[in-house]
């Protein structure tokens, strides 16, 4: 802040205005920053404090004793366990879903236009509506998928309400919701890679696999690897899904982190190890979102030219 | 080859008949579902040809639900527009801080300034619950809790980076030097930025307002926590109704109908600049 003058000395006011111009512009902005940033130290503070709502007063700082708990509770691991099994399976299985759509709908056609703005339907679906609607569509009684299933001779499939089969219904919905944002990403990652080699390639005579795995891959990895790591941060923090469609159960079967964080600040009021929860999926995160912004620092001066 | 070219688009064909099925199945059976009567929905197996009816949706608009054991008040309306005025409000006010802000940070290298940038960003991969749940208790304590200001104020954790960051890349887009004439002219900063800046940014500007609208729409966390149920949202108040009891399963489909149709709809008319909002201006369509 140094740059502005406190003080201006009596000069004509114009050389004065667009030194402070970008301050005053973003001022507002600022403030909304900090407005947030205030509940986030707060959250660093308390995950460092023993403080539980039913107890105001045992309430004290006790370093990383939350911490501490935390890492030497098996539930705790089975928290880290379940988010790690639901992000890499659906980042995974969205990746190779949506790069296998993308390709199908490369060439732009009529057809292939229609059908990548109907796919983007989903994606539009607030993710804990679209946990109602398969909820309704998996319900034992009259649940159309439960009914096609039973057709081909399974009748005892309980989708979310079972504890083996809770993860795959909560990870095929994440996929119904997702494929359709790596889809369109990489789509347009694959109509923007030049032309030229793929033409040098048709004239030689190459084989299609040897193109996608040495030119078309290659080419496509930075979108590839902003999609995963957009995929990866939003998925690691579920929420919506797995709380619209079954709050955490069966069992502990789906507490991811936030859904733990969530049942623990509400249900058991410990405001403490909620917060200590959430700092440890914010460092994961932020880990994450650098290499992340880094990636995604390129593809922008890319799409929009160096400025 | 001729053979080998046809077997090929036959596979190319099956496969994207089973992505479009699996992809707009579950809406297609929801449509279906919030027209049939609960004998219908509840009929197994499915009947092909139901018998349609708009008593789920008279039902919802009403706000009265005639059960057999009597009157169900339903305040779905309200949540709708909860919904409305939440996502409205929120992106407006997006605009107003966003948008000056875009402009500073397009034309101006300054100190602090990718530093204030790259801190709204970090916010859209932050674990919401982490600014949540302090929020919840510092509510209280400033008489934010349960109120629109309150929501519209965190609503800004995800509109507020999507518009900066959009209509940035659509301020640097734009040549300076139009701007830089017109001051020449002996024009202020404020008209060169109000009459040249912004109309050349203006598709930018739309794209973002109207992804954020769909964003803030879709957002489900921020009202759960902070909200209680007269200023619940349609997505926090759709769950509210599958745990209720007596309330009839086609007047939920209607009820998640209502609630995806305004962002369905948006997203069909702003399709040409989704890709961009999606990632947050990194790519283009």
């Amino acid at each position: 802040m140094s740059e502005i003058p406190v003080t201006p000395p009596p000069l004509p006011r114009r050389p004065i205005l667009p030194r402070a111009l970008p301050y005053l512009l973003s001022l507002p902005a600022l403030l909304v920053c900090i407005g947030i940033l205030i509940p986030f130290v707060t959250a660093v503070w308390y995950s460092l404090e023993r403080y539980n709502l039913s107890m105001p007063y045992m309430r004290s700082f006790i370093w990383f004793r939350n911490y501490i708990s935390l890492f030497t509770d098996p539930d705790f691991w089975n928290t880290i366990q379940v988010s790690l099994i639901y992000t890499i399976s659906t980042v995974v299985l969205e990746l190779l879903l949506g790069l296998g759509i993308a390709l199908l709908l490369r060439e732009r056609s009529r057809l292939n236009n229609i059908i990548s703005i109907a796919l983007l339907m989903p994606l539009m679906t607030a993710p804990a509506i679209a946990a109602l609607m398969w909820k309704l569509m998996t319900n034992p009684g009259f649940g159309v998928l439960s009914w096609l299933i039973s057709l081909v001779g399974v009748t005892d499939f309980k989708w979310a309400s079972s504890p083996h089969t809770a993860m795959f219904t909560v990870v095929l919905v994440d996929i119904w919701v997702y494929t359709p944002f790596m889809m369109i990403l990489l789509l347009a990652g694959l109509r923007s890679l030049p032309q030229q080699p793929f033409e040098a390639a048709k004239l030689d005579g190459v084989n299609a696999g040897f193109v996608f795995l040495r030119i078309t891959l290659p080419m496509l990895t930075p979108f590839l690897f902003t999609a995963v790591l957009f995929r990866t941060l939003d998925s690691i923090q579920q929420f919506d899904i797995i709380y619209a469609m079954t709050q955490g159960g069966p069992g502990n079967s789906l507490l991811v982190f936030q859904v733990r964080a969530y049942l623990e600040f509400f249900s058991y009021t410990n405001v403490g190890r909620s917060a200590a929860i959430l700092m440890v999926l914010w460092a994961i995160t932020y880990v994450l979102s650098q290499v992340f912004v880094r990636q995604w620092m390129k593809l922008r001066e890319r799409a929009h030219g160096a400025s | 080859m001729a053979q080998a070219d046809m077997l090929w688009r036959g596979l190319r064909g099956v496969a994207l008949t089973l992505v479009v099925v699996f992809f707009l199945f579950p809406i297609f059976w929801i449509v279906l579902m919030s027209f049939e009567t609960n004998e219908t929905v509840l009929q197994v197996p499915p009947t092909l040809t139901p018998h349609l009816t708009l008593q789920n949706y008279v039902a919802l608009l009403s706000g009265k639900l005639n059960t057999a054991t009597g009157i169900i008040n339903i305040t779905f309306l309200h949540n709708l527009w909860n919904s409305v005025l939440l996502s409205t409000c929120s992106v407006l006010v997006a605009l107003i801080l966003g948008v000056p802000a875009a402009y500073a940070f397009a034309r101006f290298r300054f100190r602090g300034g990718e530093d204030i940038a790259f801190t709204l960003l970090s916010f859209r991969f932050a674990p919401p619950l982490l600014v949540l749940l302090p929020l919840t208790l510092y509510f209280q304590d400033i008489g934010l809790s349960n109120t629109y200001v309150g929501l519209i104020w965190i609503y800004q954790l995800i509109c507020l980076p999507l518009i900066l960051w959009i209509v940035r890349g659509y301020f640097e887009d734009a040549s300076p030097d139009i701007e830089y004439a017109y001051r020449v002219d002996g024009h202020s900063w404020w008209k060169a930025f109000t009459k040249i800046a912004i109309p050349l940014a203006g598709p930018g500007i739309a794209a973002a307002a109207l992804l954020s609208f769909i964003f803030a729409w879709n957002n489900f966390v921020f009202a759960l926590v902070l909200a209680s149920a007269d200023k619940q949202p349609v997505t926090v108040g759709a769950l509210a109704f599958v745990t209720a009891s007596g309330i009839q399963y086609g007047i939920i489909a209607a009820a998640i109908v209502l609630s995806i149709l305004p962002t369905l709809a948006l997203a069909l008319y702003a399709q040409r600049w989704l890709v961009e909002g999606l990632s947050l201006g990194a790519v283009k369509g």
